[in-house]
């Protein structure tokens, strides 16, 4: 037996829909499995991991508090993959976000009224799109692959934060931990309901609205969608791929660069060295699960901040480790590419009698 | 021992992890596949050789463990990019995504145990011989794997017929699928081949180079190895000289720190990666010499039509 | 012992519904150039990739000097002494000449034997070849030789030849048939697959031709004439495309003066020196063979290059040496490229998506405030699938599930749609069915009696001769001056195809 994937007419509409969906029933599936393999009650396990984080209140609302930068960087990373411009460093993108978001509060303790809070989200996202501009420049003028550079900027971005937080911008009175001053007023971002949930959410909500029109209605997104299916299409439309590729790591390093300050001047309050549990890389994740589209992005967003969530809870009540959350993520995005296989091609099942030929259709 | 005969073995310590994972995807590249899951199925690889080792006392099948591990990893791989014709650079993403996690899940309960050490040869007399006899003849036995192995993807990819079939594969899977080559059966073997090599470099990490678990402890090995084939512009030699003149590099930081210069730490410890954009920037400026050297099919899926 | 070397009996091949072949049946013999006539899609490539071994029938069967064979693979087929070169080479650029051959020889292992072989056997033959040269760096013709090359080392006693004089000059093409009757002449079957008929008239014995997948005719054709093939082909008389009016010329609406630009890539062609004018009311057709810098020049004119152009375009009267494509269009100027699918189309877009690419700069309410009216993208999508007989299964498909011939009506279409007054055209008819080109053909015809400038670049001389009023000959990169259509003859072009105008070519021999 063996496989052979057929060539479908058209993309498959019904599958589009369909794909995502079976791959998180696979993800549950293939859970299930692990449990029982790890001597569980996997329907216990389950419950405990995907279904207990929605069902109180201030689970709801640290579920918010996850989901928010993973839905902020996911949106700009699903254009930028729908354009086919690889930025793989989003972690470090919020990293510099974070540390240039951080400086006012740092060393202008003393500013504390309303306008501290957008200048700290603006300088965020400033530093997000200045180290995201660094693969873009290498990309446009050297034709040097995003891929690898943007990510090999994520350690040196942890490196250079690290620097900051054990040097210049270390607390004094801190007693020698790494972290910096606590920040105050309106270096904080304003909350909402029972304390943690914070202002990111609501930024991530704008920026999937946006977005959403920005691909679907206008001649931007038409242009990504262009420009990322067909390049050659792309350029005989009139379209340039080197502005593309500005545009897309500018937005996604500035979203990403915005979700790390939120981190910063929302839950912590101030900056550490584990600025985030690797959102920027989770994040990937989320923009493929979301189809790629910024409404998708949401779902999405939301499901990936239950595996954290739910990591948290199997370690308390289940005593297996919350790593096991990374190893569902990364076997939701295997099952998810895998699936959208269906979008083009039909899959067929063909016992083999000879290696080659006798496939006829 | 001298400080020199000490940085040189530093050095080939450093390069050898690199070396090995590098010349495993430069024939998964030649081939014409792009798996960016190195990093991946380095990292399980180091743990399975470790938990392996750590559990059987042998170091030998800690480095059987290791590979099979890779192999498993790079199978997935192939399974989607290949029988399934998924994106190559997502892919390649979730092996790396996956294999970070599931080797923390692995390895936890192995944090901060002592390992096993994968002996080094200790030929009498010759190892005794001063300078050169540590450096050329007491090395453990992946760093002559490694340079086996170079001499070995070199010979083949250049004089053998299937060395010449992998480039054929790669340089055009129309033309390949239409002379009668099964392209699939070509990439899946070469993706194996790469996850072998992914895992042996896994092995040399927890099993050789700090005979420990420590998680992500590949820290970026796996990426710079994928840098290294583009600047060896896909030509097995100058794996040689450029695994080499990365581990040079990360030594360099190293004693640098040691000596203890006013610069901090990290500036010194993000050298590597620094040095790898500068390298893949001055490799990406001279248009010609990549373009012709780059697979053509690279990352291009194939479905065969019947 | 048959008299027959290979005979497909009642082959039929079916993909779900469709039938590519129905119980056809063709016999071979030693020693024959047999012709394989039909339109695109009647069924001659399904039909040879099953003696090949690249399909297997569903249906009927292949029998070699009169046994009945199972051809598992193309393997299998060489094996067998059954060589094929393809319309679409099956060659490695960055491999040499003899590795290419050694890939399609199960048991060559010495290369340096086989070099030395690749160099007698082509000299052999007329078709000479040096086995250490790159194949990216070789021209089209001198790629065919490697593939007839490869055929003949297996020393097969069928040869099919898919198409091949398609992408030769004139002068190319009488080569190859002296080789092939020479291979005929020593007892090998060819099997000739082509429409161009005077060529089939001149080299074939026998002829089969194939219908929507059905045999219609098998026939002499030195006993046919070219007409009574194309009705044989067609079903049909093939409707002439109508002669055009003499007419007085406009203004010059493109001009390209000493134009240049470096080849992109190291495999590609530099253009040198070019200069054209083209009129309001005429259609000047550039011919060449494929690869002699066509596309660089279709990059030039539209603007989707446009760094290192050097020189001047002039287009409605306004420099456009640094103006992009978007602002090409805005003059006036409307451009086809030769790829449909990935260039001149978005293979995973609905047609009316299609529409936006190449419109929204220019049509009136396409883009209002950055937001695209897709209404009026889809109005526009129906209104030329209606006027250029664009057949789709159902509104809005997607450009991918289209046809050839459908989806190059519609993509000439949506810029006919837009009464451009300069057309810019690579390959207009290339690998669309006879219809399809006719209807292609005329509008293009009319849409220069309207007094727009039509510039076509074109492989297919038929097509240059059916409606050019002047040619002017592409070859490395150099353009030569054009000449009325009356003036020229196929001789005349096959030389200027050949390089006969090239100032290159000259420095090149005095230096």
């Amino acid at each position: 037996m063996r496989l052979v994937l057929e060539r479908r007419a058209e993309r498959s509409r019904l599958m589009t829909w369909l794909s995502p969906v079976l791959a998180v029933a696979l993800t549950l599936l293939a859970g299930a499995v692990i449990f029982s393999l790890m001597g569980l009650d996997p329907a216990h396990a389950l419950y405990v991991y995907f279904l207990e984080p929605v069902l109180w209140w201030w689970s709801l609302e640290e579920l918010v508090v996850k989901a928010a930068p993973l839905v902020l960087i996911g949106v700009g990373l699903a254009v930028c993959f729908r354009a086919n411009v690889w930025n793989i460093g989003a972690e470090g993108q919020l990293t510099m976000g974070a540390l240039f978001g951080s400086a006012l509060p740092i060393l202008w303790h003393e500013f504390q009224s309303f306008p501290v809070m957008v200048l700290m989200l603006m300088m965020g996202a400033l530093g997000g799109a200045l180290y995201a501009a660094i693969p873009a420049y290498l990309r446009t003028r050297f034709g040097t692959n995003e891929i690898l550079t943007s990510l090999m900027l994520v350690y040196v971005a942890q490196l250079i934060a690290d620097w900051f937080i054990r040097g210049p911008w270390r607390d004094p009175q801190g007693f020698n931990f790494p972290k910096s001053v606590q920040f105050e007023g309106w270096q904080l971002l304003p909350t909402f309901g029972d304390g943690r949930m914070h202002l990111g959410a609501g930024l991530a909500l704008v920026a999937v609205v946006v977005l959403y029109v920005l691909m679907s209605r206008t001649l931007k997104g038409f242009e990504v969608r262009v420009v990322g299916t067909a390049p050659r299409a792309g350029t005989f439309a009139g379209f340039s791929s080197k502005r593309m590729v500005w545009f897309c790591l500018l937005l996604s390093g500035g979203l990403a660069g915005l979700a790390g300050i939120c981190e910063v001047a929302g839950p912590s309050g101030h900056l550490q060295p584990a600025i985030s549990p690797g959102y920027g890389f989770t994040a990937i994740i989320v923009a493929f699960l979301g189809r790629l589209n910024p409404a998708g992005v949401l779902v999405a967003g939301v499901m990936l901040g239950i595996s954290y969530l739910g990591g948290e809870a199997a370690q308390i009540d289940l005593g297996i480790s919350d790593k096991t959350a990374q190893v569902f993520q990364g076997i939701l995005l295997f099952f998810i590419l895998a699936c959208d296989t269906l979008i083009l091609y039909r899959i067929r099942l063909l016992r083999s009698q000879t290696a080659y030929g006798d496939a006829g259709r | 021992m001298t400080g020199l005969e000490a940085v040189i073995l530093t050095i080939i310590t450093a390069s050898t992890p690199l070396l090995l994972a590098a010349i495993g995807e430069l024939v998964v590249e030649r081939s014409g596949v792009l798996n960016l899951g190195v990093e991946g199925m380095m990292v399980v690889g180091a743990v399975c050789g470790f938990v392996a080792a750590y559990t059987t006392g042998s170091a030998a099948l800690g480095v059987l463990a290791a590979v099979l591990a890779g192999m498993a990893m790079s199978l997935l791989f192939g399974f989607l990019t290949q029988t399934l014709a998924t994106n190559q650079v997502a892919s390649g993403l979730a092996l790396t995504l996956l294999g970070l996690g599931l080797s923390g899940l692995i390895g936890e309960s192995f944090t901060g145990l002592p390992g096993v050490t994968l002996q080094p040869f200790d030929i009498p007399v010759l190892t005794d011989i001063p300078f050169f006899g540590p450096i050329l003849f007491g090395q453990d036995v992946l760093v002559y794997t490694s340079f086996l192995l170079v001499f070995a993807v070199s010979y083949v990819m250049t004089r053998t017929r299937i060395g010449l079939v992998i480039r054929a594969v790669g340089d055009n899977h129309d033309s390949a699928h239409a002379l009668g080559y099964n392209v699939l059966a070509v990439r899946y073997g070469c993706i194996l081949f790469g996850g072998a090599c992914a895992g042996l470099a896994g092995a040399y990490l927890s099993l050789s180079y700090t005979p420990q678990w420590v998680e992500n402890m590949t820290s970026g090995r796996g990426w710079i190895a994928l840098a290294l084939v583009v600047f060896a512009t896909w030509i097995a030699r100058r794996v040689l000289v450029g695994a080499y003149l990365f581990g040079t590099v990360w030594i360099m930081g190293l004693y640098a720190q040691g000596l203890g210069i006013g610069i901090p730490s990290q500036v010194l410890s993000s050298f590597p990666y620094l040095i790898t954009i500068l390298v893949l920037v001055l490799i990406s400026r001279n248009r010609t010499l990549t373009k012709i050297n780059t697979p053509a099919c690279i990352g291009r899926t194939f479905v065969p039509d019947r | 012992m048959s008299d027959f070397l290979l005979e497909a009996v009642h082959i039929t091949k079916t993909f779900g519904e469709f039938a590519a072949n129905d119980d056809v049946t063709l016999r071979l013999k030693p020693g024959e150039i047999h012709a394989l006539l039909g339109e695109n899609g009647a069924g001659k490539s399904t039909l040879v990739k099953m003696m090949y071994g690249a399909l297997q029938p569903s249906d009927g069967e292949l029998r070699w000097r009169g046994k009945p064979v199972r051809i598992a693979n193309p393997a299998a087929a060489r094996a067998l002494g059954v060589g094929m070169v393809f319309q679409h080479f099956s060659l490695f650029e960055a491999l040499t000449v003899a590795e290419n051959v050694a890939l399609a020889l199960p048991d060559a292992t010495d290369m340096a034997a086989l070099a030395t072989r690749i160099e007698q056997v082509s000299r052999g033959y007329g078709l000479p070849l040096q086995p250490h040269a790159l194949v990216a760096d070789l021209s089209v013709g001198q790629r065919q030789r490697i593939e007839i090359v490869r055929c003949l080392l297996q020393e097969p006693s069928l040869l099919i030849m898919d198409e091949p004089t398609a992408v030769l000059t004139p002068q190319e093409a009488d080569q190859l048939f002296v080789t092939l009757r020479r291979l005929a002449a020593e007892g090998c079957a060819i099997l000739y697959i082509s429409h161009r008929l005077e060529e089939v008239k001149a080299l074939c014995q026998a002829a089969t031709v194939l219908r929507r997948g059905k045999v219609v005719a098998v026939v002499d054709p030195r006993r046919e004439t070219a007409a009574s093939l194309a009705r044989h082909m067609v079903g049909v008389d093939v409707a002439d495309v109508s002669t055009r009016m003499v007419q007085a010329l406009g203004e010059a609406i493109l001009t390209l003066d000493h134009v240049s630009l470096p080849a992109d890539g190291p495999f590609g062609t530099a253009l040198r020196d070019v200069s054209l004018e083209v009129a309001g009311g005429e259609i000047v057709a550039i011919a060449g063979v494929a690869g002699n810098g066509q596309s660089e020049l279709f990059d030039a004119v539209s603007g989707e290059r446009l760094e290192g152009v050097g020189g001047s375009i002039t287009i409605a009267g306004h420099g456009c040496a640094a103006r992009g494509i978007k602002a090409r269009r805005a003059l006036g100027a409307a451009f086809v490229p030769e790829e449909r699918l990935g260039h001149g189309a978005v293979p995973d877009f609905p047609l009316s998506h299609n529409v936006i690419l190449t419109r929204f700069a220019v049509d009136d309410g396409m883009v209002q405030r950055g937001l695209v009216n897709l209404g009026l993208a889809g109005d526009v999508a129906g209104r030329v699938a209606g006027a250029f007989d664009v057949r789709t299964a159902h509104s809005d498909p997607e450009a991918r599930s289209l046809s050839g011939g459908n989806l190059q009506k519609f993509v000439i279409g949506r810029e006919l749609d837009r009464r451009p007054r300069l057309l810019v055209v690579n390959q207009p008819t290339w690998g669309v069915d006879a219809g399809a080109a006719a209807v292609i053909r005329q509008a293009l015809i009319d849409l220069a009696r309207s007094g727009s400038a039509v510039l076509v670049i074109s492989q297919d001389l038929d097509e240059i001769f059916a409606i050019a009023d002047r040619i002017a000959v592409i070859s490395r990169g150099e353009l030569s001056d054009s000449r009325p259509t009356g003036d020229l003859d196929r001789e005349a072009i096959g030389l200027l195809m050949a390089g006969a105008h090239e100032r290159g070519a000259s420095e090149r021999a005095a230096s």
